[in-house]
């Protein structure tokens, strides 16, 4: 019961009272007895297990249901990525569920597109026009010029719809601009590239090393317990970064470096190893090659040359890397996650990758573990559709990034520009991925967009994507559907379950809805012949007799334990073609590239400018959360961080320097303008970069909360430098400068 | 013996996520604007010689409480284990009682009341620990019974080297900040 202070003296002067209110003797003044212990009664009626779509972790959570509220969110103990705990965002999905902002009805385009202009229709009225619309791209260009982004387990469901229209062209911004550099270098080195979740011992290790990467900050709540977890075991912290992160805070050594200088300090490191004899010499004997021409490589590589393209101290760098030696086999260098920096990100998670195996640490506990997927049988279902008939369009003309391994957003984006590659895209879906924040060169991103004949967006929110989409289809929150399974391989396989809290809001369908209902209308619905996602899932597990009841009560099914590491039993095994760990890289040098990491200078910026970075906060999933009100709550808006010293000479700020707070502009080397966003001073970032949290400065009106609110790196990433192994767009190649926010009124 | 309800907080472990904030406010379904805990980061130094503290702080418990000695209805009151709560229906919202706070912990709910941390004596009660300290990724925050010497909140306490916050005001925080 909640009562307003009003109401209540109300009562109290009526003299009633009520049961609740007034019994007996001990009264003070109010006429009140006793103090009972508040409660909000928040733990609800029923719990539904499920598991987090707020990132893409999938932490397994507990949705407390009062009177068809979600009231909170907590972790499932049974689940091995949450263990019982969530990180805010995980805690916080009731902001997104009750977001008073939310896509409710289907909307059709009613101006030119990117106007931002919608009707609301039926369901049956969106579907029919999105029909249409494929049917005559698929009529005019074939089935493959429809190409689909997703990020978000609802996706399957899409992809699905994309086998059966015949299109090979399915990406997602996850690859070729996030951890694309780090798959392919692990595939080259070790034969297997690493995915999601990693399949880390953070927890066992003795000595962490951070590379840019800022865990803590960056809230993969798994490898985040796991840090906190060696840090009270006493594990030592090395971290890397232009920036105090939070883990620099806790690091034994915090190597302030130079931006774009990383693999001068990595190879000083291999160097430091191999002249101490501090790497695993009989590891490597056993399971490596190439150790001779690596030793040659390196010879040169002395912290001393190191340091005067790092700007680190010498000592620091042969100090730290005594320690990673020490510690080793259990000194995990972490492989970060969102790697597209530079344009030679490949080659510095190749230099990553040697570390490892310098220290002996794949296939060791406190290092990369072996890990597997949980058996699920796919839905028992005749007639496959037909493979497509043409290959996926994502790298352009002539063969590049001859090593990527997974499809190439940017290069779908590129594929939708006439004449760019080998055929041209003429229809997006895009699910759940706010294209307009995760693309770097957005003016390029546009112009691709303008040549579609078909633009879907299916989403939660009205984010900016939407606002160019032809037709917008509302999904449900994940608290309200059911999905696919998730069996992501772990080192304890397992499944979890995706399963409704409360019924759909608003006109909201879930994606398997909107994908049978589509199906129906393009004459393809023989290809999905489950009822719902709840059968498709329960049919699966049937096949081997596995138990929904017990994976719906408990929201995980686990797998049989399997061995993780040598210390386990697990042999080390490696899928390269020599079978072995290649420090050197014959792959790469067929290839005409570097097989050994070599260390190239960075253009620098102009005279004034400092280099952009970005990262992330612990509250939020890129833009996907910044108009959650329960998360904005302590974290409202991004800020520039800018060196307080730098910020006291800054150019052109002689009269009156910078002050904490004041709201400046970025202007890009291109021109490119940001929003007004708050400068922090601060000590702790070099004097030759800023830094901001990716996902902000949001232009879509119907995020009512987001709108307008910081500023977008990926809008002043108006270049991007190409890695020419994968594809991926390394994204700190831009510099700003400041301009103070001129106040309108 | 009596019980003492304290909690221990390790800066060594804790991140700053704010994921205590967030469970706290859905556990008891807080109002916007309202929090009973919040995340300090305090910064020393000059680039590249810095040091960072993080604390995850809420209402401290203190066993001396000027909030209560100031509360003239006698709503802030000491309940089970030392923990200092507001009885809402006897608060008028005077404030009294956060100008007696030395750390800023109570806030005015808008339903008039003042409001602030309860160690989640509700779920403390049915033997649950309080949201924040069970949803803490890092593991943090352990709550307990500091009388019991056994409890791992006592053992931390006596093991870890630690501070409270200003302890100059005299009202013995019964939050320790594990250093």
């Amino acid at each position: 019961m909640t009562m307003s202070r009003r109401q209540f003296i109300k009562i109290g002067a009526a003299g009633a009272g009520s049961a609740g209110l007034a019994s007996g003797l001990g009264t003070r003044w109010w006429g009140l007895d006793g103090d009972p212990t508040p409660d909000p009664r928040t733990d609800g009626d029923r719990v539904v297990a499920s598991y987090c779509e707020l990132c893409f972790w999938g932490c397994g959570v507990l949705a407390h249901v009062k009177e068809g509220r979600v009231t909170k969110i907590t972790g499932n103990p049974a689940h091995p990525l949450s263990r019982g705990m969530l990180c805010p965002r995980g805690a916080g999905g009731t902001g997104l569920l009750y977001d008073p902002d939310r896509l409710k009805k289907p909307l059709l385009r009613r101006s030119k597109r990117g106007e931002d202009l919608f009707e609301e229709v039926s369901w049956d009225a969106a579907l029919g026009k999105v029909a249409e619309g494929l049917e005559k791209v698929k009529q005019r260009h074939g089935p493959e010029a429809l190409a689909l982004f997703t990020h978000g387990s609802g996706g399957v469901w899409f992809k699905q719809f994309m086998k059966a229209w015949g299109s090979p062209n399915i990406g997602a911004p996850s690859y070729a601009q996030c951890r694309g550099p780090r798959e392919a270098a692990f595939q080259l080195t070790f034969g297997t590239p690493l995915g999601s979740p990693e399949p880390l011992d953070i927890a066992n290790a003795r000595c962490v090393t951070l590379i840019g990467s800022h865990l803590g900050e960056n809230m993969h709540n798994t490898q985040v317990q796991e840090l906190a977890e060696a840090l009270g075991k006493g594990a030592q912290l090395v971290v890397v970064d232009p920036r105090f992160s939070v883990a620099a805070g806790k690091a034994r050594y915090w190597l302030p470096i130079k931006p774009g200088t990383d693999i001068a300090l990595l190879l000083a490191w291999s160097h430091v190893l191999l002249a101490e004899g501090l790497h695993d010499a009989a590891y490597l004997a056993a399971h490596a090659s190439g150790l001779d021409e690596l030793k040659a490589h390196v010879a040169t590589a002395t912290p001393e040359w190191a340091a005067t393209i790092t700007g680190l101290d010498p000592g620091l760098i042969r100090d730290s890397a005594r320690l990673i030696g020490a510690s080793r086999p259990a000194s995990l260098i972490h492989p970060g996650r969102h790697t597209v920096w530079y344009g030679d990100d490949t080659q510095r998670e190749r230099a990553m990758a040697i570390l490892v195996a310098l220290l002996g640490n794949w296939g060791r506990r406190g290092g990369y573990l072996k890990h597997d997927r949980f058996p699920l049988a796919g839905y028992p279902h005749a007639g496959a559709p037909p493979p497509p008939s043409r290959a996926r369009v994502d790298r352009p003309k002539g063969g590049l990034y001859p090593l990527a391994n997974e499809v190439l957003a940017s290069g779908l984006c590129d594929a939708s520009r006439p004449g760019q590659s080998l055929y041209d895209l003429k229809a997006w879906l895009v699910y759940g991925c706010n294209l307009v924040q995760a693309m770097p060169d957005r003016p390029r991103l546009l112009e691709a967009i303008q040549q579609l004949e078909l633009l879907v967006a299916v989403d939660v929110l009205p984010a900016e994507i939407c606002g160019w989409a032809d037709v917008v289809l509302p999904e449900a929150t994940y608290l309200e559907r059911d999905d696919d399974a998730w069996n992501g391989a772990w080192r304890r396989p397992f499944i979890a379950v995706r399963q409704a809290a409360v019924p759909p809001m608003y006109d909201s369908k879930p994606g398997w809805w909107i994908v049978k209902e589509l199906a129906g209308k393009v004459g393809l619905a023989d290809h999905f012949p489950w009822t719902d996602a709840r059968e498709f899932v329960k049919t699966r597990l049937a096949v081997k007799g596995q138990s929904w009841e017990a994976l719906s009560s408990t929201g995980v099914l686990l797998g049989p334990e399997i061995p993780t590491c040598e210390e386990e039993g697990a042999p080390l095994t490696f899928e390269t073609e020599s079978g072995k760990i290649e420090l050197y890289s014959k792959e790469l040098a067929d290839l005409d590239f570097d097989p050994l990491p070599v260390y190239r200078p960075q253009e620098e910026g102009p005279p004034g400018s400092f280099r952009l970075l970005s990262g992330r906060s612990p509250l939020h999933s890129f833009g996907r959360t910044v108009n959650n009100r329960l998360l904005a709550e302590p974290y409202p808006e991004n800020e520039v961080w800018l060196n307080a010293d730098a910020a006291a000479h800054l150019a052109g700020f002689e009269a009156r320097p910078l002050a904490q707070g004041e709201r400046v502009v970025l202007v890009n080397q291109d021109g490119v303008r940001s929003t007004p966003v708050k400068v922090k001073l601060t000590q702790r970032i070099r004097n030759d970069c800023v830094y901001m949290v990716h996902g902000w400065g949001q232009t879509a009106r119907g995020q009512r909360y987001a709108f307008g609110r910081g500023a977008s790196d990926a809008l002043l990433t108006s270049r991007v430098k190409i890695d020419p192994i994968m594809g991926g767009t390394g994204m700190n190649v831009n510099f700003v400068r400041f301009e103070r926010a001129v106040e309108t009124a | 013996m009596t019980r003492r309800y304290a909690m221990a907080v390790d800066t060594r472990r804790c991140v700053g996520c704010n994921a205590c904030v967030i469970s706290c406010k859905t556990e008891n379904d807080l109002p916007s604007g309202g929090f009973r805990d919040w995340i300090v980061q305090e910064v020393h130094g000059q680039f590249p010689s810095l040091t960072l503290q993080i604390r995850s702080e809420r209402c401290n418990h203190c066993a001396e409480t000027p909030c209560v000695a100031a509360c003239p209805t006698g709503a802030s009151h000491v309940a089970a284990g030392g923990t200092v709560l507001v009885n809402r229906r006897k608060c008028t919202g005077c404030k009294a009682c956060m100008v007696a706070c030395p750390y800023g912990a109570r806030w005015v709910h808008p339903d008039g009341h003042v409001d602030k941390c309860t160690f989640c004596l509700h779920r403390v009660e049915r033997g649950q620990p309080p949201a924040c300290v069970e949803t803490c990724p890092t593991r943090s925050l352990t709550f307990g019974d500091l009388a019991d010497p056994a409890s791992p909140v006592a053992r931390l306490v006596a093991r870890r080297p630690h501070l409270v916050l200003q302890p100059e005001a005299g009202t013995r925080p019964q939050v320790f900040f594990l250093t």
